[in-house]
């Protein structure tokens, strides 16, 4: 009962493009049927994620381990609740951040579990720069 | 079931047969000379009500899987097409999707029963546990059915029961990956939960067969729960406890049929007349009303996996009821203390249930928690102390000597009480929740009520307001031109129907020359969309396509909050879609109230949740001319439109009522015959 080959087949890695995506802003993408949230970051969102101790976090991460360094505006993360899948709304939440709305989850700014139900933070997919404006995901 | 019987059928053929394979003689020593204890009470009909049930769910299922398709992209339009076109299809999807819930609300009962009359004890403990395995075996055909529609609700809840897999250490993600055979659910998901479904019933049906067989090897249990000594404590299974049973069933069809004929909608939830959508989150999940107890426990416990094993436990734990509760005396009649937890359990699974469909957030969490500990303490503290001390009142030492000396009903008394003060508790909950938005007005509908029929005239001035503003921007895919014509809606001859039809231009093709081609409507096509696809109409509004209009007054509800929706039971209320449409369509204002900005592209409406609406003010006065003299205004037109958007999300409605009060003059008439017969039988039994 494990994927077929064609979803597998499906599931191969696709290419996104960045550079319509201005400053504060994020987009969506499918990969694999999961929806995959890529935010350009804002400056004060950065510093936000970077000025918190890692230490007192609850799934201790620091935001350089989480985004590619370098293109550090760019936060790729799978858009799926750790709790129980649901879709988090970005720019929502006391975090400058995700909130999920299915049992109030809160992550910040780089995607980090911060209050609420959800035992991890948004996983980091697999991924790279191709260029500095179009990155692959898988 | 027990034992060899010595009957002997007179006629030979059936001898024949019965000396090869002993069939009847089976049958004749199960159900019919079977004894079982004469002071039954009519809580001990709930087993037959179960099997009833069982079989109905089969066979309307059975039906209902001849005419779905199990495919992401077809199944909720299957869904529909089966209930417009296939005839009777609304009766048989009703009786299916509100026969689950009566299921569950039976074998409630039928658990709570058990539990009262301590019918898990010594010898009975594999009936029980064979009972607790049918109620797990429930929960997951239950869920795996509200799967199949595939509306929003159906997929999140998916996703959300799926997941609690993932939080297994370990294996947690491959099983999951197993059970969606994907990434995520989607297509084989719906697959496989289509087949689990088929099959799981006949499972259920298998092992009913076992908890049949151990009920007829151990007896009956009984209130008194003395085990029946002679011949004077029983009376032969059939008739005595056949119209019994007959009478049962047929008082719980009339409110089995109050359901699918007046409120087939009251127990589902709106966001399941929206088409699945992987990319958006409905704001608010919430399971099937009969898992809530224990999604509200699932919920409070703060951590992932404590509480998924907590919601796995509480189901468990009913398992060892046996061990836990080594009280000698069985029925909680003659416990005056077991009584009383009895009932302040029933009250804690109720609360949670109505938490369970709250929002996660203050007071509700708390309470949750509260309620929480209560249950386990309920099976691990309570019970087992009580036996040890507990000092229970003297059994009778025969049925027959009980039913004598019938004791008073001070049960009755003590329920009410515990509801009474259960209903306080909620309604206090109520207050402390923070004002929410603006409710829609409650209007008059022509269609409310028992005997509701649509205002002919409304239906075809909501067409005239659909067809010259609406479907501007919103479709209505799963009418048909012919549907104007059909009985019970608006009216039309089958010649005035082709008559629209013919001035819609609908695209066809290929023809032999592999062109796509335009031609004049026929009555079979239905009405175009007004985009080429869903990215087309998203694109031309903003971002974010307008909504089909098929099941709009369906799939848009608001909350009626405790204990209005109580009333709304009695009362037949299924308006909400109704109220939320016309209010929505008035509820525009010019300027957004002192110190309220909405975002640029949105506009201000004071019932729109959030009350950013991406739709600009679609009605002004007089836009649409009427030919009736009906006053060209805002408010007609709501009304109208409103009122045709009901018939399009329900064609059938007149016809659903129609029958409802046929069917329940007839089940009236029956459930009296059934109680006379039956007090004739137990005449002299009593
Ligand atoms: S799924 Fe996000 S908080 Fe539960």
């Amino acid at each position: 009962m494990n994927p077929d080959a064609s979803t597998i087949a499906a599931g191969a890695p696709i290419e996104v493009d960045l550079s319509p995506v201005a400053e504060g802003q994020d987009i969506k993408v499918f990969w694999r049927g999961k929806p995959i949230y890529i935010s350009h970051r804002t400056k004060k969102q950065i510093d936000e994620a970077r000025a918190v101790p890692v230490a007192s976090l609850p799934d201790p991460q620091s935001d350089e381990a989480r985004v590619k360094s370098g293109h550090d505006q760019w936060l790729v993360v799978i858009g799926i609740c750790t709790h129980l899948g649901c879709i988090p709304i970005a720019h929502e939440g006391n975090y400058d951040g995700f909130f999920c709305p299915c049992h109030g989850s809160q992550y910040d700014s780089s995607g980090r579990i911060r209050q609420g139900p959800a035992p991890a933070n948004l996983a980091v997919p697999p991924y790279t720069f191709v260029s500095d404006t179009k990155i692959q995901i898988g | 079931m027990s034992g060899p019987s010595d009957y002997q059928p007179s006629n030979p053929a059936l001898q024949w047969i019965e000396r090869r394979l002993p069939i009847m003689g089976l049958v004749h020593s199960s159900f019919v000379v079977y004894p079982t204890p004469r002071n039954l009470n009519y809580w001990w009909t709930f087993g037959a009500i179960l099997s009833f049930m069982l079989g109905m769910q089969i066979l309307t299922g059975v039906i209902l899987a001849m005419h779905y398709t199990p495919h992401a992209d077809l199944a909720f339009k299957s869904v529909e097409l089966l209930v417009r076109d296939v005839n009777y299809g609304w009766l048989l999807r009703n009786m299916h999707a509100c026969g689950a819930s009566m299921f569950f609300f039976a074998v409630y009962v039928h658990m709570l029963r058990g539990l009262y009359y301590g019918s898990y004890k010594e010898p009975r403990e594999v009936l029980w546990i064979l009972g607790v395995i049918i109620y797990l075996l429930m929960m997951a055909t239950g869920f795996m059915g509200y799967v199949l529609p595939w509306g929003q609700m159906s997929f999140w809840g998916a996703t959300v029961i799926t997941n609690l897999f993932s939080a297994i250490p370990y294996v947690g993600e491959s099983i999951v990956t197993l059970l969606w055979g994907g990434y995520s659910v989607g297509n084989p998901t719906l697959n496989r939960f289509f087949s689990l479904h088929y099959l799981l019933p006949f499972l259920i049906a298998g092992v009913v067969v076992l908890h049949v067989w151990a009920l007829h090897v151990a007896g009956q249990n009984n209130p008194d729960g003395v085990e029946p000594k002679s011949e004077k404590d029983t009376v032969p299974f059939t008739p005595h406890a056949t119209i019994k049973d007959g009478f049962g069933v047929a008082c719980f069809l009339l409110l089995y049929a109050w359901f699918i004929f007046y409120m087939p909608n009251y127990l589902g939830d709106a966001d399941n007349y929206i088409p699945a959508n992987p990319g958006v989150t409905p704001p608010h999940i919430v399971p099937e009303w009969y898992y809530l107890p224990f999604y509200a426990i699932l919920r409070s416990i703060p951590n992932k996996l404590a509480g998924v094993i907590g919601m796995f436990s509480a189901i468990i734990i009913l398992c060892f009821l046996p061990w836990l509760d080594a009280a000698k005396t069985r029925s909680s009649k003659y416990r005056p203390l077991a009584k009383q937890f009895f009932w302040i359990f029933v009250a804690v699974c109720i609360l949670l249930g109505y938490l369970g469909a709250q929002p996660p957030e203050g007071i509700y969490v708390i309470a949750g928690r509260v309620l929480t500990v209560c249950y386990f303490a309920y099976f691990l503290i309570v019970l087992p102390l009580l036996s040890r001390i507990e000092k229970p009142r003297p059994v009778p030492n025969s049925i027959s000597e009980a039913i004598l000396a019938k004791s008073g009903k001070a049960v009755a008394s003590i329920a009410v009480a515990l509801v009474a003060a259960g209903a306080l508790f909620v309604g206090t909950l109520q207050d402390a929740r923070a004002e929410g938005d603006l409710k829609p007005p409650s209007n008059k509908w022509s269609f409310s009520g028992p005997f509701g029929k649509f205002d002919r005239g409304s239906l075809q001035r909501g067409l005239k307001v659909y067809k010259e503003v609406c479907s501007n921007c919103h479709s209505l895919n799963y009418i048909a031109f012919r549907n104007l014509a059909d009985a019970g809606g608006p009216g039309y001859s089958v010649a005035q129907a082709a008559a629209f039809a013919a001035d819609y231009k609908i695209k066809d093709g290929p023809n032999d020359a592999g062109d796509m081609f335009e031609r004049p409507g026929r009555t079979a096509d239905y009405f175009p969309s007004p985009f080429a696809n869903e990215q087309a109409a998203a694109a031309a509004n903003g971002g974010k396509a307008p909504p089909d209009l098929s099941l709009i007054t369906k799939a848009r509800s608001y909350e009626r909050g405790f204990p209005q929706f109580i009333f709304d039971f009695f009362t037949q209320f299924q308006e909400q879609g109704p109220n939320y449409v016309d209010a929505i369509l008035q509820g525009f204002e010019e300027k957004p109230p002192e110190g309220v900005t909405v975002p640029e592209g949105t506009y201000y409406n004071k019932y729109f949740p959030g009350h950013a609406i991406k739709m600009p003010k679609p009605l002004s006065d007089g836009q649409v001319t009427y030919d009736d003299g009906s006053p060209a205004t805002v408010a007609q037109y709501a009304h109208d439109v409103t009122t045709f958007l009901m018939w399009t999300a329900e064609p059938h409605m007149e016809a659903r009522k129609r029958l409802g009060f046929q069917v329940f003059i007839f089940l009236i008439i029956f459930a009296f015959l059934m109680y006379f017969t039956k007090k004739k039988v137990w005449a002299d039994s009593h």
